[in-house]
């Protein structure tokens, strides 16, 4: 008696690996698309807008001409709404992450504010420019200012720094709080000189990350009214600015071909520090992440 | 001498916790008022969304926002304030984008977690991870000069500025979500039950979609969720390559226009304050804010109530 018909096993088995086959192959070329496509997309920007990017590109304001069209003023507007939202948003973010972590017992108001949390960093950016625009801009009367859209930008990341701050606070062992309070430290000071240096690398990891996503954000700030065409430095917190994203916003709405290309030189701009941001907080992330 | 020393040590102490007895109060009340900024942001996107919808509506019928079919609010003697045009537009947008990112999103996932090794995992997810990372006016721009192109070479009708390459770039941009939180879902799936499978002689691919997707079930589902959320907020790929014509129509090659770049729209151009466009860009935002509300609730429940316990 033959309990197995080793013919059919023997055919069946090789339509079922011949698809498992063909499928890896399926599946890995969906993931390659996904890293095509970045490849293609990296190579039209360089090789469009690496003309365009010269010394003259950085000294350079707005321009109705491309040839003298620079970034100059929405590359230090980049910079003076980092030097807004880089306290406002770590302040907040980490004193949120260290509340929740180490005072908040847990109750309604605490998983509140969790979930709230959790939701706010769903709500689209768009609509963080229709507070920024009636909050800041009308009823706080800063006008369109750098003050108006570096808050704004400050609270559309501040769920991602909680979140970040939250882990790092997280992940400083217990033994190290014990020993503190051992030596007779008060719950404040635990915090401030042990818990908060411990999780210092963490907490700027995250931090230079939500950093950069607020560099790359263009909605919230046209909602405010970052201008389009800038042709001065801000001068203090009240002035007008305009960004990179927006400059490049600018240049690609032109109809003249002529202004993609300086639209491209920008995006390498705002790729570049991009890229540098995220490379800092990689390093800061492996240069600790073996200690403690 | 010894005396003295206590003494020095007892002065110093006392002189210090007044002090510390000070901040061990007034400390977590600071911190308890960052927390509740938070708490403060949620409540002012609220109230303002609602107050200024509550103008909108005391000069344009709820039910002329909700029953007309036209949405021409320039048209200024008689213009018409119907939400649908802006629903179809962005619905049509996240539509494509889903096409683009589910299959390729979720195939990136499965080839992830189920084939790939440690090392090659370790360089697609972070490369992943750049792609997440770019500003999406980079994808804008990349959707206008590059996609559309393309497209054109394709369709050759087909316009400058349409549904089909903003929504197809949308649907690239949010791969990377749908990729790498689908992998930790299907991570998450213990291997044991990997290995039984394998044991009684499955292939790879019987385990990933017979056994792996289906325990993985909810937390897939709910990032689909999430990248629908994601696609309807999203903002500069649809205003830098949609157009700006609000439309009722199913035909992805037309130009069309969403809720987040009517908003854009408005606040370019000179719409005074106090004027009906003005409060107009509240009540399609007050839409918008529902629509992502309700798909981040549900994502939520889902990987709430349906989480697999091993």
């Amino acid at each position: 008696m033959q309990l197995v018909d080793q013919a059919k096993v023997k055919s069946k088995m090789q339509t079922r690996l011949a698809q498992n086959k063909i499928l890896k192959g399926v599946f890995f070329g969906a993931t390659m698309l996904a890293l095509v496509v970045l490849v293609i997309l990296l190579y039209r920007i360089f090789t469009q807008g690496i003309g365009y990017l010269d010394i003259e590109f950085f000294q350079n304001f707005a321009s109705r001409f491309p040839e003298k069209a620079g970034i100059k003023a929405a590359f230090f507007g980049t910079l003076w709404m980092m030097a807004v939202i880089a306290p406002v948003a770590l302040t907040l973010g980490v004193g949120t992450a260290i509340y929740l972590e180490e005072y908040a017992k847990k109750n309604k108001l605490t998983t509140f504010i969790q979930i709230n949390i959790s939701n706010l960093a769903g709500v689209p950016s768009i609509v963080f420019g229709l507070l920024g625009l009636t909050v800041f801009v009308r009823m706080l009367e800063m006008g369109r200012s750098v003050l108006a859209g570096g808050l704004t930008m400050s609270l559309l990341i501040l769920p991602i720094i909680v979140v970040a701050a939250q882990e790092a606070v997280r992940s400083v062992p217990k033994e190290l709080r014990e020993a503190s309070y051992a030596m007779g430290a008060t719950k404040w000071q635990t915090i401030k000189k042990v818990v908060l240096p411990a999780a210092i690398p963490g907490i700027l990891t995250g931090g230079i990350l939500a950093l950069s996503r607020a560099i790359g954000e263009t909605a919230p700030l046209l909602m405010i009214g970052a201008l389009t065409f800038v042709a001065y430095l801000p001068e203090n917190f009240l002035s007008g600015f305009t960004v990179m994203p927006i400059q490049i916003f600018n240049w690609t709405s032109r109809p003249q071909t002529d202004f993609h290309d300086v639209a491209a030189a920008g995006i390498i701009v705002l790729l570049a520090m991009l890229l540098i941001m995220n490379s800092i907080a990689v390093l800061i992330r492996n240069k600790f992440s073996k200690r403690l | 001498m010894q005396g003295s020393v206590r003494q020095m040590i007892k002065d110093k102490k006392e002189k210090n916790q007044s002090r510390m007895k000070f901040m061990e109060k007034l400390v977590p009340g600071l911190l308890l008022l960052c927390a509740i900024i938070s708490v403060l942001t949620t409540l002012g996107i609220v109230f303002t969304l609602i107050v200024e919808t509550i103008t909108f509506f005391n000069r344009v019928s709820i039910i002329e926002f909700f029953t007309n079919k036209d949405w021409y609010p320039f048209f200024g003697d008689n213009p018409d304030y119907g939400i649908w045009p802006l629903i179809s537009g962005t619905l049509m947008i996240t539509g494509i984008a889903m096409l683009v990112a589910i299959p390729l999103g979720l195939a990136a996932a499965i080839y992830l977690s189920e084939y790939a090794s440690d090392s090659v995992r370790r360089i697609i997810k972070p490369i992943l991870e750049v792609l997440a990372g770019i500003p999406t006016i980079v994808y804008g721009f990349f959707a206008l000069t590059f996609v559309t192109p393309v497209l054109q070479n394709v369709i050759p009708s087909l316009p400058i500025f349409n549904a089909l390459s903003p929504g197809i770039v949308v649907g690239i941009m949010i791969i990377p979500m749908i990729a790498s939180l689908s992998e930790d879902a299907m991570s998450s799936v213990p291997n044991a039950i990997r290995e039984g499978a394998l044991g009684l002689g499955a292939t790879r691919f019987e385990v990933a979609v017979k056994v792996v997707l289906p325990a993985a079930l909810s937390g897939i589902i709910a990032s689909f969720v999430l990248a629908i959320s994601r696609a309807i907020g999203e903002t500069m790929i649809v205003t830098v390559a949609g157009g700006a014509t609000p439309k009722l129509t199913l035909d992805v090659t037309e130009s069309i226009q969403t809720m987040t770049s009517y908003i854009v729209q408005v606040s370019l151009g000179d719409a005074g304050f106090g004027t009906t466009i003005y409060y107009s860009i509240y009540a399609v935002g007050m839409t918008l804010f529902l629509f992502t509300l309700i798909m981040n609730l549900i994502a939520q429940y889902i990987s709430r109530r349906f989480r697999e316990e091993y």
